[in-house]
């Protein structure tokens, strides 16, 4: 084996070693602007009750995950039963915001899958989503006690999410 | 039911895949001729199987069942028919069924059209294409099935991507993978002749059709995507350096150094393991291609849903495709002898000179489609590569290789002399330099880079019609007594020079304007008047369609009638602009609608583009090149009749410039 021959393998191992370290980075993760900033204010009329209102201020004191959903959605559907079982666990409350919807479809949606939601907002024109920036639905965001955002998750959550990232981030939030 | 039966067939496939990848392979090298055998029947089964998934899945799409997650997520009931059809390769899952299907249909081609190769050779060659189809079928089932339900079942689907909804579309991913994946047959072929240490001319015959064959494809499937793109995202580019993008051209690039280098390697023996590497290359650039898109580790306008898991899987997969090639290169290749020599200046130094610009170019591509990722990796920051340092490193290295595609057709094999050069290319120079000075001042303006342009459109033009011209003269039988690949190499020459003068004027010479337009306003552009008549709403079958009127004046008088819309998509409620196109072989006029400005005014924004359908067109003019080599009379023996080995053998008895 000649020297000569390996130098096709050697700039592959290289170029393959790089695509790994680079599978474990996210390019789309540009760091939210509304990270460590406070959550946008909004007053949008409960899903379940449209007279009674809901605001982020009424939530202050408490750690809360705040989840864009949509019937029409189905990357939502797929982690649904991750919400409902994490609303069950009791360690975070979760709020929806129902993004351009319409109440019976979205009403409907909950009665088939389940209600993890302690409420849910209707934002049916999407004008909160833009304050938020959400790009795609579903999209979670974590806020503390102050109404500041800690962490945002594009697309639907996971289960390594859930335990490696949001949980331990709520408990030290609490903490 | 029916995606059980295409899941089933996706794994009846891989078992016949597991066969075919190892007891060809072990019959080669035992010599027994019935393992050998085996390959055929293995590869027509496989392909057999692979398209009754593809079918399954197909039927899945037109019938609208949404208790499939795939077709939940990439189709809708009111979306018209040929799109369903097109939704089947229209997201990741799907994309990966027409991979493998195209591989499998080409290893049924080389089943079929190989019965004149010696039975250990085309069994190693289906044998290996075997074991990439093991890699592709498993990646499918075990992380991306595309017949996975969703239960229960959805009411209504996603809806297509509304980018995807499209006439391009339809063909461009099936001749782009087929292009693609048509490498992988030459890829084949260098192994088996590494594995079974016979790397001489004979190879280098027998996978130089196949390599062209693919070639044109990818050629055709690259065109198409740039045209897609030029008139469906509505702003007029034809080429955006998109990571995407850059995956189809780096195979393409180093296809076409192949099939050069392949040339030398048939006829003169030469560069016998250069063009193996070569070969190596271009299909582990087509899997890179692949994992690049698949993986999502570089973001693009492309980007589909993507998953870090299935990431790791193609990388695997790469590292031990590529990886062993390239080891059993490195152990092989030093062990093969020289070809014959050659002097400094003869066709085979002027053929490695552009071999070499060809590969340059496509590791600068490789560079800066990577650099992002390598900059990230090394945790020096995010940043993107645009088009600045691609136009710059590119350009530097085509013009030369433009210039000796001119030179190359007349110099002799083995040694070539200057003055006779000189003497026979002088006219053709001296036209394009005439050309370069006065043609820009027609178009308006001179400018250099124009004037490059033309210089080396008209350079290799002329030359190619001069050489063509004298080899007429030389052949009895005149032009119909010419050999087809000799024709082919002309005709694809030339569509390289209609590709560089549509480039050239449409980036020197176009026009733009943004403007805002209120009913009954005009607008100049590029000589034409553009009259904005007004927008009214149009329902479509899947979505709503705010379609404007404008009506160009040429000298007061209305010439042609415009449509530009702008949709809205039912589903995905993401709005589109569908370009208004009014295209002739010299310009095109393109219109498109940006946002509504109220009280009926809207932004409107209008191109003159002179010359941009000669980009596509010159890439149509290759590929057709590449058709006509393909129907040489050489070939068309290999393919047709049962051919000796011996007589493919023989040497000489062909004209020598080819």
């Amino acid at each position: 084996m000649k020297a000569r021959g390996l130098v096709p393998l050697v700039v592959f191992v290289v170029m393959a070693g790089f695509l790994w370290v680079g599978l474990k980075l996210d390019p789309r993760e540009v760091p939210s602007p509304l990270i460590d900033k406070p959550a946008p204010d909004f007053s949008l009329p409960l899903l379940d009750a449209p007279d009674a209102k809901l605001s982020p201020a009424d939530l202050r004191g408490q750690v809360w995950l705040f989840n864009v959903w949509a019937s029409w959605c189905v990357a939502c559907r797929q982690e649904h039963p991750l919400l409902v079982q994490l609303a069950r666990s009791g360690e975070v409350p979760v709020y929806g915001l129902n993004y351009k919807d319409t109440i019976p479809a979205a009403t409907d949606w909950l009665d088939r899958f389940g209600n993890p939601y302690a409420a849910t907002v209707v934002d049916a024109d999407g004008r909160v989503g833009i304050d938020y920036g959400v790009y795609g639905v579903p999209e979670t965001y974590l806020i503390d006690k102050e109404g500041t955002i800690r962490f945002k998750q594009i697309g639907p959550l996971t289960p390594v999410v859930i335990e490696k990232t949001i949980l331990p981030l709520v408990r030290e939030l609490n903490a | 039911m029916i995606p059980e039966i295409g899941h089933l067939a996706l794994i009846i496939a891989l078992c016949l895949a597991l066969v075919q990848a190892t007891v060809p392979m072990i019959g080669a090298a035992r010599g027994n001729a019935v393992w050998c055998a085996a390959a055929r029947p293995l590869a027509l089964g496989q392909l057999t199987f692979v398209l009754l998934a593809f079918s399954c899945l197909t039927h899945a799409f037109v019938t609208n069942d949404f208790s499939v997650l795939y077709v939940a997520d990439h189709s809708n009931s009111r979306l018209p028919l040929q799109y369903r059809i097109a939704g089947v390769w229209g997201g990741h899952e799907g994309s990966l069924l027409l991979w493998v299907t195209m591989l499998g249909g080409w290893t049924a081609a080389v089943a079929l059209f190989s019965r004149h190769l010696p039975e250990d050779m085309s069994a190693r060659v289906i044998s290996v294409m075997g074991l990439v189809s093991v890699g592709f079928l498993s990646f499918m089932l075990f992380t991306s099935n595309p017949f996975d339900r969703l239960i229960p079942g959805a009411v209504e689907g996603q809806d297509l991507n509304p980018l995807l909804q499209d006439p391009g579309l339809v063909i461009h991913p099936p001749m782009l993978y087929m292009g693609y994946v048509g490498f992988s047959v030459a890829f084949a072929f260098a192994i088996a002749a590494l594995i079974s240490g016979r790397l001489d001319a004979t190879w280098a015959r027998w996978s130089r059709p196949w390599t062209v064959a693919a070639w044109s494809v990818l050629t055709i499937g690259i065109a198409l995507g740039s045209w897609w793109s030029y008139y469906e995202l509505g702003w007029g580019g034809w080429w955006f350096w998109d990571p995407v993008e850059n995956a189809s051209f780096m195979p393409w690039l180093v296809g076409t150094a192949l099939i050069h280098s392949l040339a030398v390697t048939e006829k003169r023996g030469g560069f016998k393991t250069w063009t193996v590497l070569l070969a190596i290359c271009a299909f582990s650039l087509s899997l890179l291609g692949t994992f690049l898109v698949r993986s999502g580790v570089l973001t693009s306008v492309h980007a589909f849903a993507t998953d870090p898991e299935r990431g790791v899987f193609i990388l695997a997969f790469l590292f031990v495709v590529i990886g062993a090639s390239l080891t059993l290169y490195a152990w092989r290749a030093p062990k093969v002898g020289l070809g014959g020599r050659f002097a400094l200046l003869s066709r085979e130094s002027l053929l490695l000179t552009n071999n070499v610009l060809l590969v340059a170019a496509a590791g600068s591509v490789l560079l800066g489609t990577l650099y992002p990722l390598v900059l990230d990796a090394l945790g020096l920051g995010k940043i993107s590569v645009g088009p600045p340092y691609f136009n710059a490193v590119f350009l530097p290295l085509m013009v030369p290789a433009i210039f000796l595609m001119g030179v190359g057709p007349y110099a002799r094999w083995k040694k070539a002399e200057l003055p006779e050069l000189a003497k026979r290319l002088k006219w053709a120079l001296a036209s394009g330099v005439v050309a370069a000075l006065v043609l820009p001042f027609f178009m308006g303006s001179w400018r250099p880079l124009v004037a490059l342009g033309v210089l080396l459109a008209v350079w290799v033009i002329a030359a190619g019609g001069m050489g063509l011209v004298a080899r007429i003269r030389a052949t009895p039988g005149g032009f119909f007594g010419l050999p087809r690949s000799y024709l082919g190499m002309q005709i694809a020459h030339a569509g390289v020079a209609v590709v560089i003068v549509g480039i050239t004027m449409v980036t020197a010479y176009q026009e733009e304007r943004d403007v805002r337009m209120d009913v009954g306003d005009t607008a100049v552009v590029g000589g034409h008047t553009f009259r904005f008549d007004g927008v009214r709403g149009m329902p479509g079958p899947n979505y709503q369609s705010s379609m404007g009127t404008i009506t160009v004046l040429d000298d007061g008088v209305a010439t042609r009638v415009l449509h530009p819309e702008k949709r809205v998509y039912t589903v995905q409620t993401n709005p589109m602009t569908e370009a208004a196109i009014q295209s002739n072989p010299v310009r095109d006029l393109y219109v498109s609608l940006g946002e509504p400005l109220g009280g009926g005014a809207w932004s409107v924004r209008i191109y003159f583009k002179p010359f941009v359908s000669w980009i596509w067109g010159g890439a149509v003019i290759m590929a057709l090149g590449g058709f006509t080599a393909l129907s040489d009379s050489r070939y068309r023996l290999v393919l047709g009749r049962r051919f000796r080995p011996r007589a493919l053998r023989r040497k000489g008895t062909e004209a020598p410039a080819r």
